[in-house]
């Protein structure tokens, strides 16, 4: 006996333990569209809550009043006519007011529904969204051409304004979900949507596919960062500007390795002839926290680890493995650190 | 009678198993050291007698579905559709004929990949990892139904497209010494 209370409440303890981080839970919103979803699931929630005790005490009573009878009396109860339309009426009451509380309830959904279509308004960044396998790319759309800026996994949001989300996919069906902001949105191909978010808060907002998506479908998720608007500003216009040009020589050297390689032929970096679309864009690689969308931290290290064996971090991925030798990679290493 | 049932429930499971290496999927290939040794021979005339027998190297991803389809996803993603279309040919010449300017073996049309043919071909050399070249390989030859139709995808991905590799009927390589652009039509 003893032994089984500390194994529950070891297990309960554990299970509090996924209360501690705030991290991806819709239940901890910091968003206009989330606290609108959090409220009417809090209403959802409570009302069936309610019900559900009452409909359990509701057996337990029936239970305990059998077992309390006569063993006689269990025999046969003929209903009598009285009894007959009070269970009528019981069971008639009960039916109306479950109509009643879902009709209730329909109205909330359909107010909840109206109040987050009433935030698609007034949006002045709107940013491309499309998915890979597997991978997000972002093109912060401008009406100027030039000023068009491609990134990858990390999107910087303003703070307090509405943010326009073009969702568009390149092969199969993801799904765009950061819990703590908004609900999920398909994104499909052939098919676009479009999805607005507005953060309250300024902070790092995990988000994740929510669309199974093939082999490495955990393993595709972003960064929703929201900052103030200046710091905001401040980062599009660093992020709009080409790669800068190398300066030592093995920096030079990597540029050369990058440039005469398989590399080339999948990524680009803007500034240079390296302009292909298959891979995420690396103008500013160096400036993102992590690689391979959420897999692995951002250092020389794992961006090393990730250039030799891919597959092995991330099995199925479209990169191959690479056989580079020692020198050239350490140069590569060096030019791509230079990429902030 | 009954021993040849037995028999057969004990083969049947071995030789279908063979037909699992169809979807085998591998991920992780031991990247090349070196770039591929010697010029594959594109015809068998050559100077002098004829001294040695032409070893060509067989592709390992010729009977797998996987690799076939990674081959048509890189002959896209590498513009290959830019001049060859797709296997109906344009600036390029057609790739799903019987008719091979380089010859139409395995081995001679990863060489004219890897080293590139003159008036137009490029060069993927370091470009593309072997394994990769080896895909499109076998891809450019289900385009002409030598691939093995049982590894070959059963359909195509586009609604409306072409009539997919798996059915398409075997053409035999023929060598041409010319593009057929040089051809005059009589």
């Amino acid at each position: 006996m003893k032994t089984l209370r500390g194994q529950l409440s070891a297990l309960l303890l554990l299970m509090l333990a996924g209360c501690a981080g705030n991290h991806q839970s819709a239940l901890d919103p910091h968003g206009a569209q989330a606290y609108t979803i959090h409220h009417l699931f809090q209403l959802f929630f409570w009302v069936t809550l309610v019900i559900y005790v009452l409909v359990l005490l509701a057996v337990l009573y029936v239970i305990v009043r059998r077992r309390r009878e006569e063993p006689a009396a269990l025999v046969a109860e003929i209903p009598t006519a009285q009894s007959e339309k009070r269970s009528t009426v019981t069971v008639g009451a009960l039916v109306v007011l479950t109509i009643v509380i879902l009709f209730v309830l329909l109205v909330f959904d359909f107010s909840a529904g109206r109040t987050i279509a009433a935030l698609r308004e007034n949006s002045d960044v709107q940013i491309k969204i499309t998915g890979h396998q597997w991978w997000w790319e972002a093109t912060y759309e401008d009406p100027v051409a030039h000023q068009e800026m491609t990134t990858a996994n990390e999107f910087h949001i303003p703070v307090g304004s509405v943010v326009r989300f073009d969702l568009e996919s390149h092969d199969v069906i993801h799904s765009f979900w950061v819990p703590e902001l908004h609900g999920k949105k398909d994104l499909i191909p052939g098919h676009p949507t479009s999805v607005w978010l507005k953060a309250d808060k300024p902070g790092t907002y995990e988000g994740q596919c929510a669309e199974f998506c093939g082999a490495q479908h955990a393993h595709m998720r972003f960064l929703v960062i929201a900052e103030p608007r200046d710091k905001y500003n401040a980062w599009l216009d660093h992020a709009r500007q080409p790669a800068p040009e190398p300066v030592f020589e093995n920096e030079k050297h990597g540029k050369q390795v990058f440039m005469g390689s398989t590399c080339v032929m999948c990524h680009a970096i803007a500034g240079t002839s390296a302009g292909a679309g298959l891979g995420p864009d690396l103008t500013h690689v160096a400036g993102r926290l992590s690689l391979a969308a959420g897999t692995i931290p951002n250092n020389p290290g794992h961006l090393a680890g990730w250039i030799i064996d891919p597959q092995r971090i991330k099995p199925g991925v479209i990169m191959p493995q690479h056989n580079i030798p020692p020198k050239d990679l350490r140069d590569l290493l060096a030019y791509l650190e230079t990429l902030k | 009678m009954k021993r040849l049932a037995l028999v057969i429930l004990v083969i049947a499971p071995i030789v279908i198993s063979e037909s699992c290496k169809r979807e085998e999927r591998a991920y992780r290939i031991q990247p090349p050291d070196a770039e591929v040794a010697d010029a594959v021979p594109v015809t068998s005339f050559q100077v002098g007698p004829s001294t040695q027998a032409a070893t060509m190297p067989s592709n390992p991803y010729e009977n797998n579905a996987y690799a076939l389809t990674e081959g048509q996803r890189l002959f896209n993603a590498m513009n290959c559709v830019g001049c060859h279309f797709h296997g109906g040919g344009g600036i390029g010449p057609p790739l799903m004929d019987s008719t091979w300017i380089y010859g139409g073996e395995p081995a001679q049309i990863f060489d004219t990949i890897i080293r590139g043919r003159p008036n137009g071909m490029p060069s993927f050399r370091n470009h593309l990892q072997d394994s990769q070249a080896w895909m499109i390989v076998a891809y450019v030859r289900s385009l002409s139904g030598n691939a093995n139709p049982n590894a070959a995808p059963g359909r195509d991905d586009n609604m409306n497209g072409p009539i997919p590799p798996a059915s398409i009927k075997k053409q035999p390589a023929t060598q041409s010494s010319q593009p057929p652009s040089t051809v005059m039509p009589s």
